[in-house]
């Protein structure tokens, strides 16, 4: 993967070195520029050094800033990760219940609207819903006469005049979250139902049901054995969902002006600023990765049929 | 699973909305009254609410632009680029994936573990991310957008393909055809390729829908599509600073990307299920796994 950021990022064209001296520089004052940088070595030992410092936990400097980008994106990493994990986190229980919900009542009408609610969910635009709950919460909220806990905050973490720390410090952060995280929710909650939904109904069609039906179950105690069941395919599910969060995250994070990885990055590209960019492009498919290979690891403790055996 | 009766009729109307949607970007831009790029009266058509006649008399549907532009034609005039742009990127994308997957599936050995060594690293990318890297590499612009969405969407084509291509290239009717004398690459075309393309076939009906809505998101962020050429990305940008005083300058266009976007999704849900019939539910859950990027990049 490393590899291949690597040589996207190199085949471009436009040069970085272009854009960061002043139009009027001299040639030799370019040639300079570009030895500091260290992008006059041959492409295999760029390739190399980059390779090694990825390694090392070094993704270079930023061109535009001058900062490590290590230090730049650990900067960004944490509201990222907040942003993303408590939206997952949510858009999981809620997309499940929903698709318990429809899968229950499969084919009456209120499944065939939650179908189509989820459907039409699913495909707005995060910035487009971003924009709208902007307008309704924090410009109209006053004008409608929302009462004021209703009426959000739309930009940044923190309202400038905040409390520096403390409960205050953590109400305010709390009320800045809520329409990034509901936007998020929201979307990952209905692409989560729609696939919870079926991977119930296969359950539900199963022998094992069939007979725990027999056994006269009904209620919670039957919908916590088609849980059971669907639990392996729901974990995949959880960790399918990071990718749609992340790209998700990106959208949310340029409309609030949340300082997170998407907008390191959105701005990063604006300026042309290549390390800053590989770097992101790199933790995210870490972070695919990783999570992954969670569900890979977690799967066997969810389904015992995955479990080697002891001998 | 589902129901038939309802599907069968939400599937009806999404091709119809498609269908009307595509041919009224083709056709009124070219009937229409009003050229839906030109400026007039900036200052007294501007932002005017729907339903409402400007002083010249015009009458908006949808209102008008923070340039006085008729916002119905001009969402028309963006469907077109980005109808366009969805469809020509996940078509390019399913026909890059078909061939990556049917030459791996087919040669084995090293090409196959190298195509795939790729297409597995470009998948721990989340979509969005390696858009973005390849708009950052190249200038913005329609044609830019096009070849990025296919060079970021073929992945999951191609896994399928290669799949069904491994498992085709065992049946009886390959070896039927080799012991005729058709040569590897005519086997490859016309005997296994045509029994192999299912998957591939839904997986880039589900692209489109992506596709399109990732057009809007790039343009949205100024690094797809660019002004004064109208997509409906650029077009909820452009309504983004006006939001409150004139929100259905950002509400039209989005609209449209929801319900194209959605009867996308329908239509290709019904593509799936008429050609799956039904799968043992193993065979399901891998087909989940490897195209659930698609619809649930957004």
């Amino acid at each position: 993967m490393v590899t291949v950021v690597f040589v996207l990022a190199r085949s471009a064209p436009g040069d970085p070195v272009l854009m960061l001296v002043s139009p009027t520089a001299s040639a030799s004052e370019i040639a300079s520029t570009r030895t500091r940088l260290g992008l006059d070595a041959p492409i295999a030992v760029q390739y190399a050094r980059w390779t090694r410092g990825v390694l090392h936990g070094d993704f270079g400097t930023s061109i535009a800033t001058g900062r490590s980008v290590r230090a730049l994106l650990a900067d960004a990493l944490p509201v990222s990760l907040f942003l993303g994990g408590v939206s997952l986190l949510l858009s999981f229980v809620i997309g499940v219940a929903i698709g318990s919900v429809q899968a229950r009542r499969a084919g009456t009408r209120s499944d065939l609207g939650l179908t189509m609610a989820t459907t039409a969910i699913a495909a707005a635009p995060a910035f487009w819903l971003a924009l709208g709950l902007i307008a309704v919460f924090t410009y109209g909220a006053a004008r409608l006469g929302f009462p004021a806990p209703l009426r959000l905050p739309a930009f940044g973490l923190h309202a400038p005049s905040g409390a520096p720390s403390g409960i205050g410090w953590l109400a305010d952060l709390l009320r800045h979250s809520v329409l990034p995280v509901g936007v998020l929710t929201a979307i990952g909650a209905a692409g989560i139902a729609r696939y919870a939904r079926s991977a119930l109904l296969d359950v539900v069609g199963t022998d094992a049901i069939r007979a725990a039906r027999g056994r006269g179950l009904t209620g919670a105690r039957l919908a916590g054995h088609v849980l059971r069941i669907a639990l392996p395919g729901l974990m995949v599910l959880f960790a399918l969902a990071l990718p749609g969060t992340i790209a998700g995250s990106v959208f949310v994070e340029s409309v609030f002006a949340w300082p997170g990885m998407g907008r390191a990055m959105t701005t990063a590209i604006l300026a042309r600023d290549i390390p800053v960019v590989l770097g992101a492009t790199v933790l995210y498919g870490a972070a695919v990765i990783a999570a992954n290979l969670l569900a890979d690891l977690a799967l066997p403790l969810a389904d015992p049929r995955l479990r080697r055996d002891e001998s | 699973m589902t129901t038939a009766a309802p599907t069968r009729i939400s599937t009806r109307v999404a091709v119809a909305v498609v269908v009307i949607a595509s041919l009224a970007s083709m056709i009124a831009p070219l009937v229409g009254a009003r050229a839906p790029a030109a400026i007039g009266d900036v200052v007294g058509a501007r932002l005017l609410a729907p339903f409402s006649h400007d002083p010249a008399g015009g009458f908006h549907l949808f209102g008008t632009d923070r340039l006085g532009r008729d916002l119905l034609a001009r969402t028309l005039l963006a469907g077109r680029v980005s109808l366009a742009v969805g469809i020509a990127g996940a078509l390019l994308a399913g026909a890059l994936g078909t061939v990556v997957g049917a030459v791996a599936g087919w040669r084995r050995g090293v090409p196959d573990r190298l195509l795939m060594a790729l297409t597995d690293a470009l998948l721990a990318i989340p979509r969005l991310v390696l858009l973005l890297l390849c708009v950052a590499l190249w200038e913005p612009s329609l044609r830019t957008v096009v070849i990025v969405l296919a060079a970021t969407g073929w992945m999951g084509v191609a896994r399928l393909t290669r799949a069904e291509v491994v498992a085709a290239r065992g049946r009886p009717y390959v070896d039927a055809a080799r012991a005729l004398g058709a040569r590897a690459r005519r086997t490859l075309w016309r005997h296994v390729l045509p029994n192999a393309l299912g998957p591939a076939l839904v997986a880039t009906a589900m692209g489109v829908g992506s596709a399109i809505m990732l057009e809007a998101g790039l343009s949205f962020l100024g690094l797809g599509v660019q002004p004064p050429a109208a997509s409906w990305g650029n077009m909820i940008a452009a309504g983004r600073d006006v939001v409150v005083t004139a929100p259905w300058v950002s509400l039209v266009p989005g609209l449209a990307v929801v319900i194209v976007t959605m009867c996308a999704t329908i239509i290709g849900d019904a593509v799936r299920d008429r050609l799956a019939g039904k799968r043992p539910l193993a065979a399901q859950r891998t087909r989940i796994v490897t195209t659930s990027r698609g619809p649930a990049v957004n």
